[in-house]
């Protein structure tokens, strides 16, 4: 291994819904070596459950496929490698869509892999049969709770199966829940020989696999000081050029909206962070108070120092369960008087209900008053008297049939109650699964990874 | 002295963690970290959330990041996928933050 060689590493979609324009202008833009895709949040798992309950060849980021339809020419031609956690519940069916891809594009002498173990949804009875009781890490309780009510439950596993496919040639790796620094690590890891247990290169690419996984959350998106960001419209997607010794450079491709600076990266090092001396994952703890930081030019800021130590010996687990429903109508009404006049009919709407035989008890109604600095709620003083506002009307519960009917009475409000009440054009609300999170750790000596590569 | 508000001196970003949100604050200069770290204490973060956040608030530092993370508990209506509030992941938070006003020295200010 050369060791002055750069890896670069793209971030192409941070979410399940995440714009295609991503990866479509990574690869064409400038040099990529890496494409990563985070697609899988709590509650998609759970979702793609469903999906494969109903039919089961589907149960993974379909968004994934339409992707790999207008990326893979450019990838084949120039040797760019993918690393998706896109399997979601059904890594199989992922891979059977992929090849189909190729098939259907004529592309061949590739090789994709899955890496599967992550899904425990059918072994949960097993684990739970010895010590291991998966108790909920925020409240204590016990799994039991619940198990009649789980909708999916995954483990974050780390990169090491993912470094395993690279190594068996794969081109394209589909893992289900893989943890989002880990699919960044992995490439690192294989790249570069690195030992999984040199702690302070795992922690600088779990750093760095934690600032790009929001993809342009960290090139100016979402930014405070987002009068200095040019051209939001082409805003350039984030790269992270590895070196051998674990510093990397975040950036850009040139002529690309956004900007990178040492503010706009420092603020995604801080999205969605807890302890920074102890940052979890399943290949190292990062230590966030040893970063370096500095900018290196123009959209270009260098890390360096990044310390880490060995992981834990449990993995999260993301268990999600049903609990009950809950339904959404909204209304907008104008002033004067707007706010008054939102809390008559909200009052209005829930006795209605009652008279149809759903008294909703008060702890599960739900009224917000949108215009009236609900955001900042007790920060800033609240406009009492918006010329317009939205009422936000919900409630929760367990029958559906009962919080439907709070659908059907939003629409009347318009005739039957006091004046200035429009914007109903987007028909009758209904009631929705609410799905609860249940998170946990599972002794990492449960958990066997594997991985399967195919030729197409 | 001049009263501001945080966003004259410092950026900021919020996410979700179950029912906590966390908001991340980057002061623009070394000196305005040294004096954020004096000020911006968790019982201020906390009485000036008091509305939104029900739970405890946590201060963490990073001074080679010029930041301070604060974790405030039960801020979201229960969470991500369970409330029906507009600002369900607490993305707003950290410019709720921003309109914080301090006491800053005007030697900190130029």
């Amino acid at each position: 291994m050369t060791n002055n060689r750069i890896v670069r590493v793209a971030n192409a979609q941070g979410f399940w819904g995440d714009s295609l324009l991503g990866p479509i202008r990574l690869v064409e833009e400038g040099p990529v070596d890496y494409l990563t895709f985070d697609y899988l949040a709590e509650i998609t798992m759970s979702i793609m459950q469903k999906q494969k309950m109903r039919k089961p060849e589907t149960g993974y980021a379909l968004d994934f496929i339409l992707m790999l339809q207008k990326i893979l020419p450019a990838c084949k031609e120039k040797g760019i490698k993918i690393i998706a956690n896109a399997g979601g519940v059904n890594p199989k069916a992922c891979l059977a869509a992929s090849k189909k891809v190729f098939e259907d594009l004529g592309i061949t002498g590739m090789k994709i892999a899955i890496v599967e173990g992550d899904d425990i949804m059918d072994r949960l009875d097993e684990i739970t049969a010895g010590n291991e009781n998966l108790q909920n890490m925020e409240t204590g309780e016990d799994i039991s709770t619940i198990r009649d009510k789980i909708t999916s439950a995954n483990v974050y596993i780390g990169a090491g199966p993912i470094v395993e496919a690279l190594q068996a040639g794969a081109d394209i790796v589909i893992t289900g829940r893989a943890s989002d620094p880990s699919v960044v690590v992995a490439p690192l890891v294989y790249e570069f020989g690195w030992s999984m247990e040199d702690y302070d290169k795992i922690a600088s690419a779990t750093v760095m696999g934690h600032i790009v996984e929001c993809g342009p959350q960290c090139t100016g998106g979402n930014y405070a000081g987002w009068r200095q960001v040019k051209d939001f419209a082409r805003i350039g997607y984030p790269v992270a050029e590895a070196s051998a010794d674990g510093s990397f450079v975040i950036t850009k491709h040139d002529n690309t909206g956004g900007l990178v600076t040492v503010e706009t990266v420092t603020s995604q090092i801080l999205y969605e962070l807890g302890d920074p001396k102890n940052y979890l994952g399943p290949d190292c703890v990062a230590d966030f108070t040893t970063i370096n930081i500095s900018q290196q030019g123009e959209n270009r800021v260098a890390f360096s120092g990044i310390r880490g130590g060995p992981p834990t010996p449990t993995y999260k687990v993301s268990v999600s369960h049903s609990k009950g429903y809950k339904i959404l109508g909204t209304l907008c009404i104008a002033g004067p008087d707007a706010v008054e006049k939102a809390n008559i009919i909200a009052d209005m709407i829930f006795q209605r209900m009652e008279m149809y035989g759903y008294r909703i008890p008060e702890e599960d109604r739900f009224v917000e008053l949108f215009g009236t600095n609900v955001l900042y709620k007790g920060m800033v003083e609240n406009n009492d008297q918006p010329l317009e506002l939205l009422l936000r009307i919900g409630a929760k519960g367990d029958d559906p049939k009962a919080l439907n009917r709070l659908g059907t009475e939003i629409a009347p409000a318009v005739t039957s109650g006091p004046p200035g009440v429009t914007g109903i054009a987007a028909g009758r609300s209904r009631a929705t699964e609410v799905i609860g999170y249940w998170p946990a750790l599972i002794d990492k000596s449960l958990i066997n990874t594997s991985f399967v590569v195919e030729e197409v | 002295m001049a009263k501001v508000q945080l966003f004259e001196i410092a950026v900021a970003r919020s996410g979700d963690k179950g029912d906590a949100s966390n908001v991340g604050v980057m002061a623009k200069t070394p000196e305005l970290y040294q004096f954020l770290e004096q000020q911006l204490t968790a019982a201020v973060v906390k009485d000036f959330f008091r509305e939104i956040c029900h739970g405890a608030v946590t201060r963490y530092e990073l001074p080679n990041l010029q930041s301070l993370n604060f974790i405030l508990e039960n801020s979201l209506g229960g969470g991500g996928t369970e409330t029906l509030i507009t600002d369900a992941q607490g993305k707003v938070h950290g410019l709720g933050l921003l309109h914080l006003e301090l006491e800053v020295p005007d030697d900190l200010l130029s």
